[in-house]
C-alpha cells in the first residue's frame, strides 16, 4: 500500500514572502507524524494545503492517493476518510455535545458511534451541555470528536492542545495513542516539544519554510550521539565530567566513594536544547 | 442522500436560530414592532378607502422577506465564516447543496413566520384587507417565493464580498434600512423625487414592495401608481432577471474561510 502522504517541494509564497519554501516528507500509515517548528514556520499553511483549503504555489502532494489541490467531484468520498481539527474555532455555540456530535455522523458512510466517541474524548457528563459552556479543553476535545466521527485513515491535528493544562494535556495524548493504536494515520502540528516527543514515531523539525530535519524523537539533532554530562559532589564541590562514555566512567568514579555518588546525574542535550539550536534560538 | 443531509442542515440551523435570543428578535419581532410605530403614528388616509398604514403593512411584508433572506444571511454568513464553522463543514464530506438547502430550510421558516405575523396584526390593528380572490392569493404566493429565493440568493452573494463577520451588521443594515426608504415602505413611492425612483427602481424591493400593493390595496389604487398600473409582468420578469444574477453572483462570491 502507498504512502499515507506524500509532498515532494512543495512551496507557497504570500506577497513575495514564502511561507513553505520547499518542503518534501513521506508519511507511512498508521504513524504518528509531528511537524514541529515556532510560530510562523509555515506549519499551518503546509497542513492545510494537505487538507485541501489552501492553494499551493509548485509541487506535488498526495493524501491517500489524490491530489488535495485538484479533487473536482472526487472531494467528498476524499474527504470521508479524512478527519480534520482545525486550529481555534468557535462555532455552533448554541448546539449540544450531543447534537453536534450525531450531526456530524450523518456526514459520513462508516460513522463511529457518536456516543462512543463522545466517551472516548471524555465529554460524556458535558453530552447535553451547550458548546458555548464549554472549558477550553473540553471545546478541543469535541473538536477532535468531530475529526474522528467518520473513522477517518488519516488525522490532521493543528496545534490541538494550545491552551490546555498539563492534566488535560497528558489525557489528550492517550486519547491520540488509543487513536493510532487503531491504526489511524495522523499528522500533528504542535509548537510543543514534549508533545511530539510523547507522541511522534517521527519528527519534522521546520522554520521559516523549510525542513530542518527529519528523525525520531529520539535522535533528533544527533541527540543519542551527544556526550553526556556526569555531575557529583565531591570535596564539597560540584564535579562535572564531559563523557562519551558513561557508564564506564560512573563506575569509575564510584570506585573511588566505595558505594554512592553524592548527588550523582547523567544528562544528554535536552529535545529543547538540540530544538533551539535547531531553529537558531541559541547561539 | 444531499436531500436529506439537506433537511438535516435545515434542522441544526433552525435550532441555532431559535436559541440566540438575540436574532429571534430582531429578526422575526423587528418588523411588527416597526409596523406598530409606523402604523400608529400615521393613521392619515392617502387615498379614497386607503390609509397610510394600510400602505405600509403592504411595505413591511415586501421588507420581511428581504429580512429573512438577504439580511439575515448576508450577516450570518460572515459570521459563520469567522468562527471556523464554514471551514470545519467544507473538511467534511458533505456536499455544498446541503448546506444551502438547510440556509434556504431556515429562511423560509423565518419568513413564513414573519408573514404570518404581519398579516395578522396588520389585519387587527391597521385594516390590513387580506386578499378576497384566488388570484390575489395565488399572486401574493408567487410574490413571496419569488421574492424569498431573490433575497437568499443575494444575501449569500453579499455574504462573500463581506470580510468580516463583525462588521456584516454595519454593512448590511444601512443598505438595507436606505433601500426601504427609497423602495416605497416608509414613504409612499409616488410622492418621492423621480431621480430617486429611478434609483430604487434598479433594485428588487421597490418592485416587491408594488406586487404586495397590488395584492393588499385596493385594486383601483393601480391608478395611484407611477406607471397608473401594477405592472405586475414587469414585476415578475425584474423578479426573476434578479434570481439569475443573484444566483451566479452567490455562486461567484461564496467563500467558506477567511482567506
Amino acid at each position: 500500500m502507498s504512502a499515507a502522504i506524500e509532498v515532494l517541494d512543495l512551496r507557497k509564497s504570500y506577497g513575495g514572502q514564502e511561507a513553505v519554501a520547499g518542503i518534501s516528507l513521506t508519511i507511512e500509515r498508521g504513524e504518528i507524524y509531528a511537524i514541529l517548528g515556532p510560530n510562523g514556520a509555515g506549519k499551518t499553511t503546509t497542513v492545510e494545503i494537505l487538507e485541501g483549503f489552501r492553494t499551493r504555489d509548485s509541487g506535488s502532494v498526495l493524501v491517500l492517493g489524490a491530489d488535495p489541490g485538484s479533487l473536482g467531484i472526487h472531494g467528498s468520498a476524499w474527504r470521508n476518510r479524512i478527519g480534520i481539527v482545525l486550529q481555534s474555532t468557535s462555532d455552533a455555540a448554541e448546539l449540544t455535545v450531543a447534537e453536534t456530535v450525531h450531526h456530524f455522523s450523518h456526514y459520513y458512510s462508516k460513522p463511529k458511534d457518536p456516543d462512543a466517541v463522545i466517551e472516548l474524548v471524555g465529554l460524556t457528563e458535558k453530552r447535553d451541555a451547550k458548546i458555548r459552556t464549554l472549558s477550553g479543553g473540553q471545546r478541543r476535545r469535541l473538536d477532535v470528536a468531530l475529526g474522528i466521527i467518520g473513522s477517518p485513515e488519516i488525522l490532521f491535528l493543528d496545534e490541538p492542545t494550545t491552551g490546555f493544562d498539563p492534566e488535560a494535556r497528558r489525557a489528550f495524548w492517550e486519547l491520540i495513542l488509543a487513536l493510532k493504536a487503531e491504526g489511524t494515520t495522523i499528522l500533528l502540528t504542535t509548537h510543543y516539544l514534549d508533545e511530539a516527543e510523547a507522541l511522534a514515531d517521527r519528527v519534522a523539525v521546520i522554520n521559516a519554510g523549510k525542513i530542518v530535519e527529519i528523525a525520531t524523537p529520539e535522535t533528533l539533532g544527533g541527540r543519542h550521539l551527544a556526550k553526556a554530562t556526569i555531575s557529583w559532589s565531591e570535596n564539597g564541590a560540584t564535579q562535572k565530567q564531559i563523557s562519551e562514555n558513561p557508564t564506564h566512567d560512573v563506575i569509575e568514579i564510584a570506585a573511588r566513594f566505595n558505594g554512592d555518588i553524592p548527588e550523582l546525574t547523567v544528562t544528554r542535550p535536552s529535545l529543547e536544547d538540540i530544538y533551539l539550536t535547531m531553529i537558531g534560538g541559541r547561539e | 442522500m444531499t436531500f436529506r443531509l439537506g433537511l438535516l442542515r435545515g434542522n441544526i440551523e433552525i435550532k441555532q436560530f431559535l436559541r440566540q435570543r438575540e436574532s429571534v428578535i430582531f429578526t422575526l419581532f423587528f418588523p411588527v414592532l416597526l409596523l406598530f410605530i409606523f402604523g400608529s403614528v400615521f393613521k392619515d388616509k392617502i387615498a379614497p378607502g386607503v390609509t397610510f398604514s394600510q400602505y405600509f403593512v403592504a411595505g413591511m411584508i415586501a421588507s420581511g422577506l428581504v429580512n429573512s433572506g438577504f439580511q439575515q444571511l448576508a450577516i450570518n454568513i460572515p459570521i459563520e465564516r469567522d468562527n471556523g464553522a464554514l471551514k470545519r463543514l467544507r473538511g467534511t464530506p458533505m456536499s455544498p447543496i446541503a448546506f444551502f438547502i438547510g440556509k434556504a430550510i431556515l429562511v423560509f421558516l423565518s419568513m413564513i413566520i414573519q408573514v404570518i405575523m404581519l398579516l395578522v396584526f396588520g389585519a387587527i390593528f391597521f385594516h390590513l384587507h387580506l386578499p378576497h380572490s384566488g388570484a390575489l392569493w395565488l399572486r401574493f404566493t408567487w410574490l413571496v417565493l419569488l421574492g424569498s429565493a431573490c433575497s437568499t440568493v443575494l444575501g449569500i452573494a453579499l455574504a462573500g464580498a463581506i470580510k468580516s463577520g463583525r462588521g456584516a451588521p454595519a454593512v448590511v443594515s444601512p443598505f438595507v434600512i436606505v433601500l426601504q426608504f427609497i423602495s416605497g415602505v416608509f414613504f409612499i413611492f409616488s410622492s418621492l423625487p423621480s431621480w430617486m425612483q429611478q434609483f430604487s427602481a434598479l433594485f428588487p424591493l421597490k418592485w416587491l414592495t408594488q406586487g404586495m400593493r397590488s395584492v393588499f390595496l385596493p385594486a383601483n389604487f393601480a391608478s395611484q401608481e407611477v406607471a397608473h398600473s401594477w405592472e405586475i409582468g414587469k414585476i415578475a420578469l425584474i423578479l426573476a432577471a434578479w434570481l439569475v444574477a443573484g444566483t451566479f453572483l452567490a455562486m461567484r462570491s461564496f467563500k467558506w474561510s477567511r482567506q
